[in-house]
């Protein structure tokens, strides 16, 4: 059989070998069946042969994501609170009627809320922690990207099968959502199409909007592709759909934290953190 | 150790070394080209760093958007600013006749204008969108002088690399560097929407750099220092803004 190279050798001890799921193959060093387009599998050989159910790299970016994403996620409702006013077009500021506004206090006084007080302001390390903390999100998933698209990791685990995309296989992958089944075992090794659906919308299209978005309310950047924010209706635009965008991926990171605290909190953070799987029965 | 971790301890080392080389090269050509802003220390300066050396590179030349008549705003906001004081109750009274603008540091001829000085000099007028940092925005048209002519005007050493600007008020000044200086639409900014700009927005003279948020737009300006560092100035950050925990480069 030939191995293929993304397959890793760990020292395992006998131990760690007994934690292997009971569906997947440890014993000899025959090829063996694997699920989803042969893309997982472990072997036993002379040495124990394991594939992690998540490579180094997407383990590594997936945190560094996390990470800045909820620094983002803070200073931006810092930001956010100094004028929850949201308007439609170039201009809009307190004498202007806005989209609509946020019932909540605001950290400027300047800003009419019908609340009797005025929140502390925390702008100054908000917008810088918020830039920084975009840096390294924008740097970290542009290497994801590039390596994803690389390695075949888009093709392999995020790519839905045809098969997977008719409408019935659809429907049973929902209706087993809607019913909150627990995952099966092979599911621990592999995304299903739901997941892979959610995840491709979130790194080709919702992430590239809210930096799109995010950088239309730059001067500097409109000054040098104005084309950025009038596609997007203006600056004001572009802030209000920062904010939607915002939202949407709050609202995923929500379902995506609740989706692994069922599917087995501590399995599913141990495969993130250390690339192993374990078994449902020693998981959550 | 087997002989593939050893390899991989040197090829690592070696990409350690390559990385740190390339890093110390790349902050000698930034600090050459002028790429590190003056609050480019501290926790949030590397982030700082990226952001401005990103722009400079993608602004150098850029212009601010023009806008249409038709999108000047006719609700602007002029923000709160602190009690102007008596001295300026006394000055506006007198029509701002008595205003001067004193231009100093790195130039060859020191000067001082007045308000009906500037007002002889080559004006421009822009239609351009002045945002502040907490999210709101207006369109306005504003007239001045270039602050490119004035600089011209008292010979401006080649040494500069900024011009610190001063309010009326004490605890109000900022900075920029030489590309916004220089750039055409940063105006002295005399006149708003057609007429004298009003006291709320900064009249009689506000220094408008459209291409950095509202902040930087310092009103009721007095004073500009040209200098080749910002080390003398405050506490060395570049500005008032940093001094009270705002980045100091405003383009984003």
């Amino acid at each position: 059989m030939e191995i293929p190279a993304k397959f890793q050798i760990t020292g395992q001890t006998a131990g760690e070998a007994r934690e292997m799921p009971d569906g997947l193959p440890v014993s000899s060093g025959a090829p063996l069946s694997v699920h989803n387009e042969g893309a997982i599998g472990a072997i036993s050989q002379v040495a124990e042969v394991v594939r992690p159910r998540h490579s180094a790299f997407v383990r590594v970016t997936h945190w560094l994501i996390t990470l800045s994403f909820l620094a983002l996620l803070v200073t931006g409702v810092e930001i956010l609170i100094s004028h929850p006013r949201f308007y439609w077009g170039e201009t809009g500021n307190v004498n202007t009627r806005p989209l609509f506004t946020l019932p909540i206090p605001a950290s400027r006084a300047t800003v009419p809320t019908g609340y009797g007080y005025v929140l502390p302001d925390q702008n100054g390390w908000s917008r810088y922690l918020h830039f920084q903390s975009a840096w390294v999100a924008v740097c970290t998933g542009l290497l994801y990207v590039a390596l994803g698209f690389f390695n075949g990791h888009f093709r392999r685990n995020l790519l839905p099968a045809r098969s997977d995309l008719s409408p019935k296989g659809l429907a049973t992958v929902i209706a087993r959502h809607l019913r909150f089944r627990p995952p099966s075992e092979e599911e621990a090794w592999s995304y299903n199409v739901l997941q892979r659906l959610t995840y491709l919308l979130v790194i080709f299209v919702l992430f590239p909007l809210v930096i799109w978005t995010g950088l239309a309310m730059s001067p500097a950047v409109a000054s040098a592709i104005p084309a950025a924010v009038t596609v997007l209706g203006g600056r004001q635009s572009a802030r209000t759909l920062h904010f939607f965008v915002s939202g949407f991926l709050v609202l995923f990171l929500l379902v995506h934290v609740l989706m692994v605290w069922l599917a087995g909190f501590r399995s599913r953070m141990r495969a993130m953190i250390t690339g192993r799987h374990t078994p449902r029965m020693e998981g959550a | 150790m087997s002989k593939l971790s050893r390899r991989k301890l040197i090829t690592t080392g070696l990409a350690a070394a390559a990385g740190a080389s390339g890093l110390g090269v790349a902050a000698k050509l930034a600090e050459r080209y002028g790429l590190i802003p003056p609050d480019a220390g501290g926790l949030y300066g590397a982030g700082e760093t990226l952001t401005y050396a990103a722009q400079r590179i993608l602004t150098r030349h850029s212009m601010a958007q023009s806008f249409a008549p038709s999108q000047i705003s006719k609700d602007p906001f002029a923000n709160a600013v602190d009690p102007l004081g008596e001295g300026f109750q006394r000055l506006q009274q007198g029509g701002f006749a008595d205003w001067r603008l004193a231009v100093d540091g790195m130039v060859a001829r020191p000067s001082s204008f007045s308000l009906a000085e500037l007002k002889t000099f080559p004006s421009r007028t822009e239609i351009t969108l002045i945002a502040c940092e907490e999210g709101w925005s207006y369109i306005a048209e504003w007239s001045g002088v270039p602050l490119a002519h004035i600089l011209n005007l008292v010979g401006a050493l080649s040494q500069a690399r900024y011009v610190v600007y001063r309010s009326f008020q004490p605890d109000w000044w900022d900075s920029i560097d030489m590309a916004d200086a220089l750039h055409p639409q940063t105006l002295v900014t005399l006149g708003m929407n057609g007429g004298d700009l009003p006291v709320p927005f900064g009249g009689p003279l506000r220094l408008r750099v459209p291409r950095q948020l509202g902040y930087k737009n310092v009103k009721y300006i007095t004073r500009l220092t040209l200098t080749d560092s910002l080390k003398r100035f405050g506490k060395g950050l570049g500005s008032a803004a940093p001094e009270g925990g705002y980045a100091w480069y405003a383009g984003i």
